[in-house]
């Protein structure tokens, strides 16, 4: 194709967002799963970019789990979306900025359902003015976090201290982006290069250094998928969907994986070290898993935050791999450490490639 | 290895570079009518075996076609030849000999069973 016509055709893929002053709405299981990231996020906005960024802490979950579950109907979720668009509105901000995939995922299907039926929207602003006495804007810009990171990816690298580079052979280091299902797959015009080619970790990986592995399963779920999980012995569709990424992205050798999903790093994580207790297998050399990191550690990595502050400790396979080959510094000792440098044991959970 | 109450499911993907068509091509050689048909699964609704047994006509065509050769031999043991499946057929398709063939070449092209 000639330039000029992929230009053309990227044009398609561009989405706008938000420069600054955010209402930032946090995800209620990544502060579980990585509990490290968010604050990673809110510190890298604050500290190093600048940018007027507020959290309310009386927000609660958009409830996205049990709407995919049809436990939660879609009048229920519409409020509950209402509401935090009510506080988004009182602290006097027009741009929201969503940690979570699954919730990024429901707000633009509840604004555009809005757009297409005003109806819908006159009906929840009656629900929620009687529930809660509260009214709202609907945002001007709504922007996953990681659309944020993207944006000032040159910014963090000017800052950044290293790179996504092996310090001991000068090579990019070779990454597996994973991008979560409902971040482009439900609206491909909402998401930065669309769903057929996402750019924004790749986007993130390039300006920092790395390289990233174009595998044949790229674009497949990670198997989260809600009830594929939730109910225990359906759990095997989940963990073969992410056994199938793994056996196609094994041959590239990856040095580490990537997602901006709250359910993909959290599953990429830890079925490797299911598949390993399982089969015995696992997908990185010697026995080692492929460390699984979300793009927020990512940038916190390259940015020389140490990996014990960004809640790193938490994975279930192992991170230390990563962190010899880009040369961070770090204790092994305080690990498991609290605040104070004491002690707080070790987990009773074996680990991927232990 | 650990019990942990679901397992790893095995992929049913049909690898066509792996395909081995030549039953289905022997098939459809002797008995060209087979060519035609549309998957309608009136031949499964009326079968008698069907009654009795977990047999499926529609499946059965399903296996050949995919050459699940395995499969497909234990399945068309269940038919017992009544010919009703021919009666209700909209492509009149003659389903008992694309039966018989089968059973005449599956050895051949079964290396497993064989």
């Amino acid at each position: 194709m000639k330039k000029e016509g992929k230009i053309q055709v990227w044009q398609d893929y561009q989405k706008e967002i938000a420069d600054d002053h955010y209402f930032y709405v946090r995800s209620c299981i990544r502060q579980n799963f990585f509990p490290g990231s968010e604050q990673t996020f809110l510190k890298i906005l604050r500290k190093e970019l600048g940018k007027d960024i507020y959290e309310n802490p009386h927000h609660t979950s958009c409830s996205g789990i049990g709407y995919h579950s049809d436990i939660v109907p879609f009048d229920t979720i519409q409020t509950i979306v209402a509401r935090q668009f009510a506080l988004m509105t009182e602290a006097g901000y027009q741009n929201i900025a969503v940690s979570c995939i699954t919730s990024f995922g429901i707000y633009n299907e509840i604004i555009e359902t809005w757009k297409e039926y005003p109806a819908e929207l006159e009906k929840v602003r009656n629900f929620l003015k009687k529930a809660t006495g509260r009214e709202f804007e609907v945002p001007q810009n709504v922007a996953h976090a990681s659309d944020i990171v993207y944006k000032f990816r040159e910014d963090i690298a000017t800052h950044g201290k290293f790179r996504l580079i092996n310090h001991k052979t000068g090579k990019p280091l070779k990454v597996v982006e994973h991008i979560g299902c409902h971040y482009s797959k439900m609206f491909p015009c909402k998401g930065v290069g669309g769903a057929e080619f996402p750019y924004v970790l790749a986007g993130m990986i390039e300006a920092w250094g790395g390289e990233v592995i174009d595998y044949p399963e790229r674009r497949h779920c990670c198997g989260f998928g809600f009830r594929q999980y939730l109910i225990m012995s359906n759990r095997g569709y989940s963990v073969s969907n992410s056994r199938k990424k793994f056996e196609s992205m094994e041959p590239y050798k990856p040095d580490f994986i990537v997602s901006n999903c709250p359910g993909c790093p959290m599953f990429l994580d830890r079925w490797q070290y299911v598949i390993e207790e399982m089969e015995g297998k696992t997908f990185g050399p010697d026995g080692q898993g492929i460390p699984v990191l979300t793009y927020e550690e990512m940038a916190g990595l390259v940015l020389g935050y140490n990996p014990w502050d960004m809640g790193m400790q938490m994975h279930q396979t192992n991170v230390e791999p990563l962190l010899d080959k880009m040369g961070i510094q770090y204790d092994p000792e305080l690990k498991y450490a609290n605040k104070e440098g004491k002690q707080i044991g070790h987990p009773t959970m074996v680990r991927c490639g232990c | 290895m650990k019990d942990f109450g679901y397992t790893v499911i095995k992929q049913r993907t049909i690898d066509y570079d792996q395909f081995d068509g030549r039953l289905l091509n022997e098939v459809l050689q002797m008995e060209p009518s087979f060519k035609v048909c549309l998957s309608c699964g009136g031949c499964t609704a009326t079968c008698s075996a069907n009654d009795l047994v977990s047999f499926n006509v529609r499946r059965m065509n399903l296996l050949l076609r995919r050459g699940e050769t395995v499969e497909l031999e234990s399945e068309i043991k269940k038919c017992m030849l009544c010919g009703k499946c021919m009666l209700v057929c909209p492509r009149g398709i003659n389903i008992r000999n694309v039966i018989m063939l089968i059973k005449k070449s599956i050895l051949k092209y079964n290396p497993v069973k064989s």
